[in-house]
């Protein structure tokens, strides 16, 4: 399969007060066209600051140190990767939302709570789809059936005839900051929202004339995590980016997007990274799964190889650590806790709490290695 | 003989408005609850949020007022209790909080937290104080070195542990586990769950233990109650809970809990849209609108909670 994604060598530290943090050390992971690529671990172990890095929306005092963030929009064009990481922060405006879009942990947080759903939704298509949207109102004003007054469909006309050749012109700017010739963009503002019930409709939830019209705290959590999927999807992404998109949800709202994700994924988008800590969620979503421990990638394979035949004593250990239906035999733990990323475990950053550490592990740090055809594990026992 | 003894539990939260704090509504957060619990045993609660499963194992302790209902602990009515005998009760009815990171006083340090329950209730001298809070943190699995250390100092997981340690200072007969594990880890999570498994053991606890997450609740306890919308829906032993579950809700609960084993593909019951509000709560049965199998006597009539056989209670009218 073609590559989306591909991060190389990806480091991220945080300038914290208490010294520097190595949140992410050498991430290395590729994301295919047409398959959904589960990222789990612990919390702390840099699932989100793998993604922030990706997106680049690190928050301060975090600093993408090094490495690369390749991404091949064109599935046909293998050659033109374009690395984000060299780009400009307004490509990266352009990009976010359009191309590759992401739907944040807290749905509560994600949502502004001062404006309606259909302002908040909406809003993707006025900044991506700015032109298109012109365009087709252009094409609506010289239509035969538009009955508007002679003069004022021949401004309009002018007007959205000259933003669909550039919406971002000086003298549209101009008009912008003049209150009563601001007007023109109501035309705008309805398409956008025409737009905004469309897709909400399309995400199955009832009566989206009415949605778009209440606030955040009208509606339900599992409401809320749908309205940010709708943001998410608005401009047909190549790459959604989900952050623990039901960690906060029950298991019966969990199942219902859950199940929305999948139906997406066959019919509008091409890839999902989703993020969680649950490996329920990935074994029955997932094609491809990494873990990660303490800023490290230790292990990367095929769903079901990796929960038939895990390699990498974490992940062997994470995998015991779940309680299974009707397994009546007492849970394995893993002794120990997380490591403090200020001052991480020297080599291996498992080995502290590893059962099968040897004298190599505290020494150096082991390299990714194939060691089956598409199962890549960083250990020293292979 | 049951130790702690749940009948038709009720706490209505008042709504009020206007500047007279006019009484406008109720939320029916807990709605008729009835449940037993031996000694020795461990029942599981579970729920999805808001289904008024934290307010239970509150109302039982008087944490907050019940409304109405019986609650028997070891014989004694708890509800009619005054405040200096509740206070003795106490001692032997205790309760581990779900978020170890609110339920842990930042100012005092851990050896402060263990003996509070100690220092309100017995009267023993300084030094056998320590001895015992001590005790109970190597009991729990922490380094007695630790104890003038205070809690933003210890991990979720060890200031779980500190919790836990504070419940069990008074050796009580029942504890209630108000979601100990959900802000955890999984790795994390497994070492809470064995080490209350093996105090349950030792010190022949009983617990009421109290989850979202339903492959934890199978995991350790011994019965399970499935809660919805203020009322218990199905009560049975876990297995047959589990293997056999009769009502539609614990159906689709147990068919929405995602199973880490990529080759097993279940089929999923997936429930339309979202548990209604209980500040009024459908007529009927609470789940006849979200319920597959629905007929016209759910908006009608309350289902009665009956044993079908083999201690496995359920309400519903398919029964």
């Amino acid at each position: 399969m073609a590559k989306l994604l591909e991060t190389v060598d990806l480091v991220t530290n945080f300038y914290t007060y208490e010294g520097v943090v190595k949140a992410l050390n050498k991430v290395s992971l590729v994301v295919d066209h047409g398959s959904t690529f589960g990222l789990v671990g612990e919390s702390g172990c840099g699932k989100s600051v793998t993604v922030r890095s990706i997106m680049r929306i690190v928050q301060e005092p975090g600093r993408i140190e090094g490495g690369k963030v390749i991404v091949y929009l064109d599935e046909r064009d293998k050659q033109a990767g374009i690395d984000l990481l060299q780009q400009s922060e307004t490509y990266m405006e352009s990009l976010r939302g359009d191309r590759i879009s992401m739907i944040f942990q807290e749905p509560n947080a994600a949502l502004n709570p001062t404006l309606s759903i259909g302002d908040q939704v909406s809003e993707s298509f006025l900044f991506h789809q700015k032109k298109e949207m012109c365009t087709k109102i252009y094409e609506d004003l010289c239509a035969p059936e538009c009955q508007l007054f002679y003069p004022i469909k021949k401004i309009q006309q002018a007007v959205y005839g000259m933003a669909s050749n550039n919406p971002y012109a000086v003298s549209l700017k101009i008009m912008n900051k003049v209150p009563i010739l601001k007007r023109w963009q109501k035309r705008l503002k309805k398409e956008a929202k025409k737009r905004a019930i469309d897709i909400i409709d399309k995400l199955g939830i009832p009566n989206p004339a009415q949605v778009v019209e209440q606030y955040p705290h009208n509606l339900s959590g599992g409401m809320k995590q749908r309205i940010v999927i709708a943001i998410a999807l608005a401009c047909n992404p190549v790459l959604l980016i989900a952050d623990e998109a039901t960690s906060n949800l029950d298991v019966t709202i969990q199942a219902q997007i859950l199940e929305l994700l999948r139906r997406l994924k066959e019919e509008v988008i091409s890839s999902i990274l989703l993020i969680t800590h649950d490996l329920g969620v990935v074994a029955e979503t997932c094609d491809r799964v990494g873990v990660m421990y303490a800023g490290n990638l230790c292990e990367v394979a095929d769903v079901k190889e990796l929960f038939g035949n895990p390699l990498h004593p974490y992940t062997r250990a994470l995998l015991d650590a779940v309680p299974k239906f009707s397994v009546e035999k007492e849970l394995k733990s893993i002794e120990g806790n997380v490591p403090n990323l200020v001052t991480p475990p020297p080599g291996c950053r498992f080995h502290p709490r590893c059962p099968r550490v040897m004298g190599v592990c505290p020494q150096t740090f082991p390299e990714m290695k194939e060691v089956k055809k598409d199962h890549m594990v960083a250990c020293y026992l292979y | 003989m049951a130790l702690l003894e749940v009948n038709n539990l009720k706490k209505y939260f008042p709504i009020k408005k206007g500047i007279l704090s006019r009484t406008v509504g109720q939320v029916q957060a807990v709605d008729g609850v009835s449940f037993t619990l031996k000694k020795g045993e461990t029942l599981g609660l579970v729920g999805e949020s808001g289904c008024g499963k934290t307010t239970v194992g509150r109302s039982i302790l008087r944490l907050i007022e019940p409304t109405s209902g019986q609650v028997t602990f070891n014989g004694q009515n708890l509800l009619r209790l005054e405040r200096e005998e509740l206070r003795k009760v106490r001692a032997s009815l205790q309760i581990i909080f779900q978020d170890p990171f609110s339920s842990l006083d930042p100012r005092m340090n851990v050896g402060q937290i263990i003996a509070e329950p100690i220092r309100n209730h017995l009267k023993i001298s300084k030094s056998e104080m320590r001895n015992q809070v001590a005790y109970l943190m190597e009991r729990v699995g922490l380094h007695p070195e630790q104890m003038s250390r205070y809690p933003h100092e210890f991990s979720g997981g060890q200031r779980q542990r500190i919790g836990i340690a504070r419940a069990l200072a008074l050796n009580p007969l029942a504890v209630i586990c108000d979601e100990p594990v959900s802000a955890l880890d999984v790795s994390i999570q497994a070492q809470v769950i064995n080490l209350l498994a093996q105090l349950q053991e030792q010190m022949n606890l009983s617990y009421l233990f109290i989850a979202h997450d339903l492959s934890i609740v199978e995991h350790i306890s011994d019965r399970v109650a499935v809660m919805y919308l203020g009322r218990i829906v199905e009560l049975a032993t876990d297995r047959e809970l589990y293997q056999n579950p009769m009502h539609p809700y614990t159906q689709a609960l147990l068919s929405a809990v995602p199973i880490p084993d990529p080759e097993i593909r279940k089929k999923k019951i997936l429930l339309q849209g979202d548990v209604p509000s209980p500040i009024n709560p459908p007529s009927g049965c609470a789940f006849h609108t979200r319920c597959p199998e629905r007929k016209e006597i759910c908006s009608r009539e309350e289902p009665i909670f009956q044993n079908i056989g083999a201690d496995h209670w359920v309400a519903c009218h398919l029964m």
